[in-house]
């Protein structure tokens, strides 16, 4: 299906009542004077776009909702410039239940409530209008223009705290590394449209496929376009931004950039990589096969095992646990690739499971550095000291489950995730990556290990102060923490949402 | 009593999850909960090994259901032979566990609740027969156990702690990969253990050798083989009393049991090419090291560490005869282990409870202090030693005769090494227990009856298996013979057994 621009409104309801949340914000901020309303109406936004994208389809049926309404199901938006399939919406449910989380976290933090806070929920949302493009976008300019959306907010959002002189510094850093590899990107991009004549990823696939196109002008076209996208899942060498843009950013700001916008350049990443520049394997299930001879898969093995590398050593010295937490989201961006280079259906399951398992996991770890930070005012590690015998008993514990997930260890989500990663390697017979992904668990665990150390085998020495969870903290926290154990004991429900989101509309 | 695992298993949970309820000024009704959370199990152990049908090889008390159908995960469990006596002692170790636990005051919720989960972890190993399940409560042990050591250790805790947690880890990292090798290889994919063992040729033999290494260095950290036992001096000698027994008690086992059931049954023609190298020899090592280690000590507690590692050498040694008295003799020196390190662990913290040191040459003439404990000290001595009429005897002559028919050399070795474990023993008796009195310690008290009820269970069973080995041999032998004869068969079909 092909729809045009006032048909394919109809299907655009989540993006549009973001847009319409946003606006309306931006609109009462002159007016409000309680701004936590605000905040409010921000969280009844993300909840009509996540109500909306589940009436596209239902998760966990087999069914298109609109089918019975419009008679259809996946298709075409906008003139062949988004698509709406499985694959896409998808991503729109973790992307409106990411902006729902990072919008009730500001709505408990003292960073966020001492600034501007009507522009600040109405970037959020702006910026997460550009998520959900950027998982459906099929057009090379569709998706430079989402992608530029979500930086550009995302560089507001960084800065967001006038006073602080890291934040400004780490929006400054985030801002320029963000437009020479964006740049770069259209560079690439520019390539591929000269090869292909056209920015539909559907005429760029049948070029690949069909056409006699040199193998190497379609791999450097496919490197300048890494630049981009590598940028914002922060992959090696790309990653160079992250550690200074988390640290420096409101903590609800960079949860939201860990999560939401590396989760839509790995949608980005994918709809380009696996529909566009591959065919899928005859025969044989789930599998895909590179064309043109331009062989990207061996050049990802590489960034993939350096990614995870390089972020979990240069995790091991770090004082700063929002720091330490960005580096170890980098080599979570390693882990995540796994799936992407093994080259078939199970390795993009194990990621698209794998995101949704972090999302859970990360956004939970920053949601305490938040609540230590509310309290204390503190981020570096020995303001953890003895956390779990001075009153924050709760968030030590959650903050345990968190890491210890994300460390990989049985029965939580992460250990789950991971285990579906390493089995699409090991079936594809990657050993030499499921070696460096193994060693690369154990170095993360000791610095994991490490604050939880400092959290309960260290006794308080006095001078950290108190901390206190209040009641709308300590709701998000159990919202997150419960589903990271029971996802990491029965997860058959959310395998066979992520099994049957690998599925893209090719037209 | 269709569930009676599942019941056994998942019973301390349910406890744990009590306990955390509890409010926490209330140690003693915890303590009390925590206590009573254990005893069931015991008693369903104790039905168990009445009920439990001697004569079949066949896995029993099965519970089978799907867990995560599309990937073929199972959540399957069932006790055969040799992980029977494993559950009994579990289900033994813990409610003393408990009582020894009387003097924790320090987080007192928290302890209970994760020694309660540790209980389910290491039950859950014992009868896990999925390879998926096994794994997960191979883990879920691991991480009651670092707080366990860490939070309530002693003066080195922190330290010991990781060391613990990070030897296991990346134990378990190689297992996982052996697990989904073995997963991917099985067609159709499987984690079913009693499929596995099924279907072992369908790797090469070069595939089927780095399984088996992968395999066992996971077990042999555990168990622990040089030279992956450093952790072990660290864990025993920092964690709590309790912790101790827990850690030598079951905790060991699981490595020379993961062996046996992974090793043996998937990987029978590999175990046949590899049991001389890394399980006879090195075996034989471990005896004569941790002997020789042992004498060296001058803290009592890394003494009975260094024994442990020492007694674990006869287990490996017995498993790799691929004789019916070896392999049998090696099952149930795994069980005599258990509670004779138990005892001695207890004994341990009996005294640094009173003289808050454990520094062998600071004490002399206990003996005339304390007669009781010196009685029951000397029980425990002589029965690491292996004095005929009590439990370790039985089980040490059966290896050493089991494993002279295969392994004469490294079996007189073996055999020589108990003049080492004599010396260290009955040195450490001369120094601590004989001798004049050391006038600072005078007015010890007497073990007390809380001790005593920890210590008189084991001590009766030292004394029963003595005697009457059969009681646990006739549980393990029919499911033994069996495997061996696997092996066997295995190491037809791959290279000559060596």
């Amino acid at each position: 299906m092909d729809l045009g621009n006032l048909q394919s409104i109809a299907f655009s309801a989540p993006e549009l009542i973001l847009i319409a949340t946003a606006i309306l914000i931006f609109l009462a901020d002159l007016v409000v004077r309680q701004k936590e309303q605000l905040g409010a109406l921000a969280l009844f936004g993300c909840a009509g776009a996540l109500i909306a994208s589940i009436g596209l389809r239902m998760p966990f049926s087999d069914r298109w909702l609109v089918q019975g309404l419009f008679g259809w199901g996946e298709g075409w938006l906008y003139s062949r410039m988004v698509i709406v399939d499985d694959f896409a919406v998808f991503f729109k449910l973790l992307f409106a239940l990411a902006a729902f989380v990072t919008i009730w976290m500001s709505l408990g933090s003292r960073e966020v409530q001492d600034g501007d806070e009507g522009e600040y929920y109405g970037l959020v949302l702006a910026s997460t209008v550009g998520l959900f493009y950027m998982a459906s976008a099929a057009n090379l300019l569709m998706a430079y223009l989402a992608l530029e959306l979500v930086s550009l907010t995302s560089y507001v959002l960084t800065g967001y705290l006038r006073r602080n002189r890291r934040s400004g510094e780490a929006a400054l850093k985030y801002l320029i590394y963000g437009g020479v590899s964006s740049a770069v990107m259209i560079y690439g991009m520019s390539w591929l449209y000269g090869l292909a004549g056209s920015l539909d990823y559907q005429k760029l696939n049948a070029t690949v496929l069909h056409g006699h196109v040199e193998p190497l002008t379609v791999f450097v076209a496919i490197v300048l376009v890494l630049a981009g996208l590598g940028f914002k899942i922060t992959a090696v060498p790309f990653h160079m931004w992250a550690p200074d843009a988390y640290q420096g950013a409101p903590i609800p700001v960079t949860a939201f950039l860990s999560v939401g916008s590396k989760a839509a350049g790995f949608a980005m990443m994918i709809r380009l990589f696996y529909p566009g520049l591959s065919a899928p394997a005859v025969g044989d299930g789930g599998g895909w096969t590179f064309l043109a001879g331009a062989d990207w898969p061996q050049l990802m093995l590489v960034l993939c095992m350096a990614t995870m590398t390089l972020g979990n050593l240069a995790a091991l010295g770090q004082e700063n646990v929002k720091r330490l937490l960005a580096y170890s989201s980098i080599a979570h961006a390693g882990y995540t690739l796994m799936g992407f280079v093994v080259l078939n259906d199970a390795g993009l399951r194990a990621m698209l499971f794998y995101l949704i398992t972090y999302y859970l996991m990360n956004l939970g770890a920053f949601l305490v550095v938040m609540v230590v930070a509310n309290s204390t005012g503190r981020e570096d590690l020995d303001g953890y000291r003895g956390l779990a015998w001075r009153g924050g008993a709760v968030p030590a514990v959650a903050m345990a489950i968190f890491l210890f997930s994300l460390a990989g260890i049985p029965p939580l989500a992460g250990f789950v995730g991971k285990f579906y990663l390493f089995a699409a390697v090991v079936e594809q017979r990657y050993y030499l990556l499921a070696a460096v992904g193994f060693a690369n668990t154990l170095v993360a665990l000791y610095y994991y290990v490490r604050i939880i150390r400092t959290m309960f085998l260290d006794q308080p020495r006095g001078d950290e102060g108190v901390v206190a969870l209040d009641t709308h903290n300590a709701f998000l926290l159990y919202f997150l923490a419960i589903p990271t154990i029971v996802l990491g004991i029965y997860w058959a429900p959310v395998i066979a949402l992520a099994d049957r989101s690998v599925r893209f509309f090719l037209g | 009593m269709d569930h009676v695992l599942t019941l056994m298993t998942f019973l301390p949970l349910l406890g744990a999850a009590i306990v955390l309820a509890l409010p926490s000024q209330h140690h003693a009704l915890i303590k009390q909960v925590a206590l009573a959370a254990t005893l069931p199990t015991l008693l369903l152990g104790v039905w168990l090994f009445v009920a439990f049908d001697r004569g079949t090889t066949d896995f029993q008390y099965v519970d089978k259901v799907p867990w995560i159908a599309s990937y073929n995960i199972q959540y399957f469990v069932g006790v055969d032979g040799i992980s029977i006596t494993m559950v009994l002692l579990t289900a033994l170790l813990c409610p003393l566990c408990v009582l020894a636990s009387c003097g924790i005051d320090k987080g007192v919720k928290g302890y209970f609740a994760l020694f309660l989960l540790l209980e389910t972890g290491m039950l859950g190993v014992f009868v896990a027969l999925d390879f998926f399940l096994f794994y997960v409560f191979w883990e879920v042990m691991l991480l009651p156990m670092y707080f366990l050591i860490g939070i309530w250790g002693g003066a080195r805790r922190e330290y010991a702690a990781i060391k613990f947690f990070l030897y296991t880890f990346a134990g378990s990292v190689l297992m996982l990969i052996a697990m989904l090798v073995l997963y991917f290889g099985s067609e159709p994919h499987t984690f079913d253990m009693t499929v596995l063992m099924q279907r072992t040729g369908v790797f090469d033999m070069r595939t089927q050798h780095l399984l088996w290494m992968a395999l066992f260095v996971a077990f042999a950290i555990k168990i622990p083989v040089f030279p992956f036992h450093t952790w072990l001096p660290d864990a025993h000698v920092e964690a709590p009393t309790a912790i101790s027994v827990i850690l030598a008690g079951v905790l060991l086992k699981m490595g020379t049991y993961g062996i046996l059931r992974i090793n043996y049954g998937i990987l029978p023609a590999a175990t046949a090419d590899l049991a001389f190298w890394a399980l006879a020899v090195l075996g034989t090592f471990n005896i004569v090291y941790g002997a020789l280690c042992a004498l060296a000590q001058t803290d009592l507690k890394k003494l009975v560490a260094y024994s442990s590692i020492s007694h674990m050498g006869y287990v490996m040694l017995g498993m790799a005869a691929f004789t019916p008295q070896g392999i049998n003799g090696a099952v149930l020196q795994m069980f005599n282990h258990g509670t004779i390190t138990a005892m001695l662990f207890l004994l341990v913290g009996v005294i640094y409870d009173r003289a808050h040191h454990r520094n062998i040459d600071g004490f002399g003439g206990l003996a005339s202090v304390m007669p009781v404990y010196t009685g029951f000290t000397a029980l425990a001595f002589f029965a690491a030693m292996g004095l005929p009429g009590l439990s370790a005897f039985i089980s040490e002559v059966l290896v050493l005769l089991g494993a002279w028919q295969r392994y004469p050399g490294l079996t007189t070795v073996a055999a020589s090494a108990i003049v080492l474990t004599a010396g260290y023993l009955l040195w450490t008796m001369q120094r601590m227990w004989l001798g004049p009195l050391n006038a600072q310690y005078a007015h010890l008290p007497e073990i007390d009856a809380r001790e005593l009820v920890t210590l008189v269970p084991l001590a009766v069973i030292v004394l029963v298996l003595g005697v009457y080995p059969h009681a646990v041999l006739d549980l393990i032998n029919t499911s033994l013979l069996h495997l061996n004869e696997i092996v066997k068969a295995g190491a037809a079909t791959g290279v000559a057994l060596r």
